[in-house]
């Protein structure tokens, strides 16, 4: 496969509003790093990620999505999180059924308190995406230009 | 199955519901409608049950069941599944519904008898476990097993969940095949996988008749239908826009689909569409405990329930399927 | 009259789609026929049809009319037009030709749909007679011949031979570039014939009778009690449209990718709840009134603005396909038996 140096993958990333968007600010406010093709989605339960919301990113020129949300337990509508494990491992088992790549896709639970895991998380992910290259399997035609 | 449609008849006249639902003759043996019988004379001259009365007449009774009076109801096993999800979902007015259990030794599908080389076909007559395909060129026998339904070829249950009066014994739920063509793709690797569903996909005209017929795509207004909130999709005028609708489609109805086989029997262009609501079925099955929808009304689904540890995610990136 | 034997049917192929853009009725790995792009070692479909009909290839489901590109206040417009050679279409039916002349009228009257018009005059349309037909088929109610095929050229076929006679200009050019035919078959042809209209005399549904259809009966039709019993069970799904060879009602929509607006037309039915909705709401509430649209529309609305054409050609595609087997002969053996 040939690989494009210079190429950078779009990373969408849904934030919960309690845990991981504060995480991010967190990250934001301590100088750490990660890549500026994360573009961050607040939303207001890790379980309001609607799986069209992923399609659409995949659609829309995402090369990547990423749900973070609070840490099983800590959900600040209490069991919102939980929901959302169950969906989305439903939901990228089947993506993986139709034989669209695995490692696009992620869940991870970062906390308010999480800067340093959102960063490393956040780097870990782009790497992982830089390396498998560009969506193919869900791009839309029309989004390519 | 005899007595089938004595029944519709004493029902209506006994007066124990006020019309049937069933299924109703057409211009040839195969082509049976759904339809309401008010009175005897029409299920006299109309009224058919064979072995191509395969509509699941469960999803018409969220109207039916709302328009006065009783309604008398044929369920086949699978249907009664469908059923009672719908019960389950209160979309369904039990008191306003009369069920009769109908046992069913698996329905055939015109298709796989035209395919059998049966051009033409005016008459089948069942002889055992052959049938009798009278064209019109002449008369051709083929065995019964060859010809069912794909969804009648892996039955998952004879079971008749739920019911008032029964027609033939109740039967038991059987171990089935049905998950072992999604294993056969699990086993692919994703290339083999996304290139067969490219091939399957590619063919949807996006006429919709899968979700209309699903008993579990009850929905008011369909989240493809609705202009007012940007998603509607008419056609897919790219190949994501075919995955997309497939993928949601399957989603929405995740851990309420019951299996009951519809969206493949009516699919014009053939696509294995029952294999991703399987998909789900199986991963449910395997990652939170064995679940049939439909089969009681009492176990809460498992989208709509959790436990604290449940596996990750991630556990896709491990299980399951030949690896990237 | 001109014939090929059987065994040089590939050659024959090879030399058209030389010419032109060859498309065959032929199976996919599924065993799905769909008129398919010839290519080297592709044999025709052994099934009487296609799931899709011949209309696709002149009215595509999707198809791309314009662009737009906005930068600041200027907007620009951008020829979108999909690129159309001239290509033949091999192996039409004789139901599927006549829906040629169906959507003709519809997108060839002013004002003439250019996009329909390029395809139209880009094809030469080969069609195939029928010897063996489905149980479905009623194309004689509408006084189509299966036996003898319009087009611009028309092939029989049988174990040995491919006939083959030119109808119009187009086909006279299409067959003096294929050196490969020679003269005769006349007489197998008229033999052929014979045997298929007799066939064609005991399909269950050859004495469907559309006398009581047709201009000006709309007032007799359009109140019928039957309609609500009809369409009772309708699904409201898009089967029988889609694969209807006639029906070419459109939506256009656009698509904004951010930079570029996309206009492209697709097909619509009029059994969907949302078929024509307007602003002021949705003309038809329920299953019922866009049941009897759509044929009130084939068998009376249709005839009436067209000569008395009606716009079935009785191919049985929706008889086939539908997922509850309502369909068009049902609509008229019920309506049109009881109208007295």
């Amino acid at each position: 496969m040939q690989v494009n140096e210079s190429w950078k993958p779009t990373i969408v990333a849904f934030c919960c509003n309690w845990c991981s968007y504060a995480g991010a600010d967190l990250s934001g406010t301590n100088r750490l790093n990660y890549p500026a093709n994360v573009k961050i989605i607040r939303i207001p339960c890790s379980c309001r990620l609607n799986p069209m919301f992923i399609l659409r990113a995949f659609q829309r020129g995402a090369d990547g999505v990423i749900l973070c949300g609070c840490h099983p337990g800590d959900c600040h509508y209490t069991t919102g999180n939980y929901y959302a494990r169950r969906r989305m491992t439903l939901l990228f088992s089947m993506l993986d059924f139709l034989g669209i790549e695995k490692e696009r896709t992620r869940v991870e639970w970062v906390s308010a308190a999480e800067g340093a895991k959102f960063a490393a998380t956040m780097n870990d992910f782009v790497a992982t995406i830089t390396k498998l290259g560009e969506n193919r399997r869900l791009e839309d035609l029309r989004c390519k230009e | 199955m005899q007595g089938v449609k004595e029944k519709a008849l004493a029902l209506l006249q006994s007066g124990t519901v006020d019309r049937v639902l069933g299924w109703k003759a057409g211009e040839f043996f195969y082509d049976l409608t759904p339809a309401v019988f008010t009175t005897a004379e029409e299920i006299e001259n109309d009224f058919v049950w064979s072995a191509f009365s395969a509509a699941n007449l469960s999803k018409y009774l969220i109207q039916e069941s709302r328009k006065g009076g009783k309604v008398g109801v044929f369920l086949k096993p699978c249907d009664s599944y469908s059923f009672v999800q719908l019960l389950k979902e209160h979309r369904i007015l039990r008191d306003h519904v009369y069920v009769v259990g109908v046992q069913c030794d698996g329905m055939c599908d015109i298709d796989k008898i035209r395919a059998a080389g049966c051009k033409g076909v005016t008459a089948v007559t069942e002889d055992g476990d052959r049938l009798r395909v009278t064209t019109l060129t002449g008369e051709k026998t083929v065995n019964k097993q060859d010809v069912l339904l794909g969804r009648c070829t892996v039955c998952k249950s004879k079971k008749i969940v739920e019911f008032d009066e029964l027609l033939g014994e109740q039967g038991e739920e059987l171990t089935s095949a049905r998950f072992d063509e999604v294993a056969k793709l699990e086993a692919m690797t994703p290339e083999e996988r996304y290139a067969f569903w490219r091939g399957e996909l590619s063919r949807c005209i996006r006429c919709n008749a899968c979700r209309n017929v699903c008993p579990a795509c009850s929905c008011e207004k369909c989240v493809f239908d609705n202009h007012d909130l940007g998603t509607d999709n008419k056609a897919a005028a790219d190949s994501f826009e075919e995955d997309f609708f497939h993928i949601i489609r399957a989603f929405h109805v995740a851990a309420r689909c019951t299996d009951c086989g519809e969206c493949s029997r009516v699919c014009p262009q053939h696509i294995p569409l029952h294999l991703l609501n399987r998909k789900f079925i199986k991963d449910i099955n395997e990652l939170y405990g064995v679940y049939q929808a439909g089969a009681d009304m009492d176990t809460k689904p498992p989208l709509m329930n959790f436990t604290k540890d449940d596996c990750e995610p991630s556990v896709v990136y491990e299980r399951g399927g030949a690896k990237a | 009259m001109k014939k090929l034997p059987i065994a040089k049917l590939p050659k024959l192929f090879a030399a058209i789609s030389g010419e032109k853009t060859l498309y065959i009725p032929a199976q996919d790995a599924s065993g799905v026929s769909k008129f398919t792009v010839w290519q080297e070692g592709m044999t025709l479909s052994p099934a009487l049809n296609t799931v899709r009909s011949a209309k696709d290839l002149f009215f595509p489901q999707v198809e791309n009319l314009m662009g737009f590109k906005v930068t600041g206040k200027q907007i620009e417009l951008l020829e979108e037009r999909d690129v159309t050679a001239p290509f033949v279409l091999f192996g039409v039916r004789a139901c599927d030709c006549r829906s040629f002349d169906v959507l003709d009228r519809v997108f060839l009257a002013e004002p003439v749909d250019t996009y329909y018009q390029t395809r139209r005059e880009n094809g030469t349309v080969v069609t195939m007679a029928c010897t063996e037909p489905e149980e479905t088929c009623f194309c004689g109610a509408f006084g189509i011949d299966a036996a003898d095929p319009a087009g611009d050229v028309t092939c029989w076929m049988d174990g040995e031979n491919l006939y083959w006679r030119a109808n119009t200009e187009k086909g006279e050019a299409l067959t003096a570039a294929l050196t490969c035919l020679a003269e005769g078959g006349d007489d197998a042809v008229a033999a052929q014939q014979a045997q298929t209209r007799a066939v064609m005399q005991k399909l269950p549904l050859h004495d469907l009778d559309l006398s009581k259809f047709g201009a000006g009966k709309t007032k007799e039709f359009f109140a019928r009690p039957e309609w609500k019993q009809l369409s009772e069970s309708c699904l409201g799904c898009g089967t029988c449209t889609f694969v209807c060879p006639t029906c070419q009602c459109y939506d256009i929509q656009e698509f904004d990718n951010g930079k570029t607006v996309r206009r492209f037309r697709c097909w619509d039915s009029c059994m969907y709840s949302d078929f024509t909705k307007m602003s002021a709401g949705q003309p038809r509430p329920t299953q019922l009134e866009r049941f009897r649209q759509r044929f009130m529309h084939k068998l009376v609305y249709y005839p009436e603005n067209n000569d008395g054409l009606y716009s079935c050609v009785g191919c049985g595609r929706c008889l086939q396909k539908c997922p509850i087997h309502m369909n068009i002969a049902k609509v008229i053996r019920t309506l049109g038996e009881e109208a007295k």
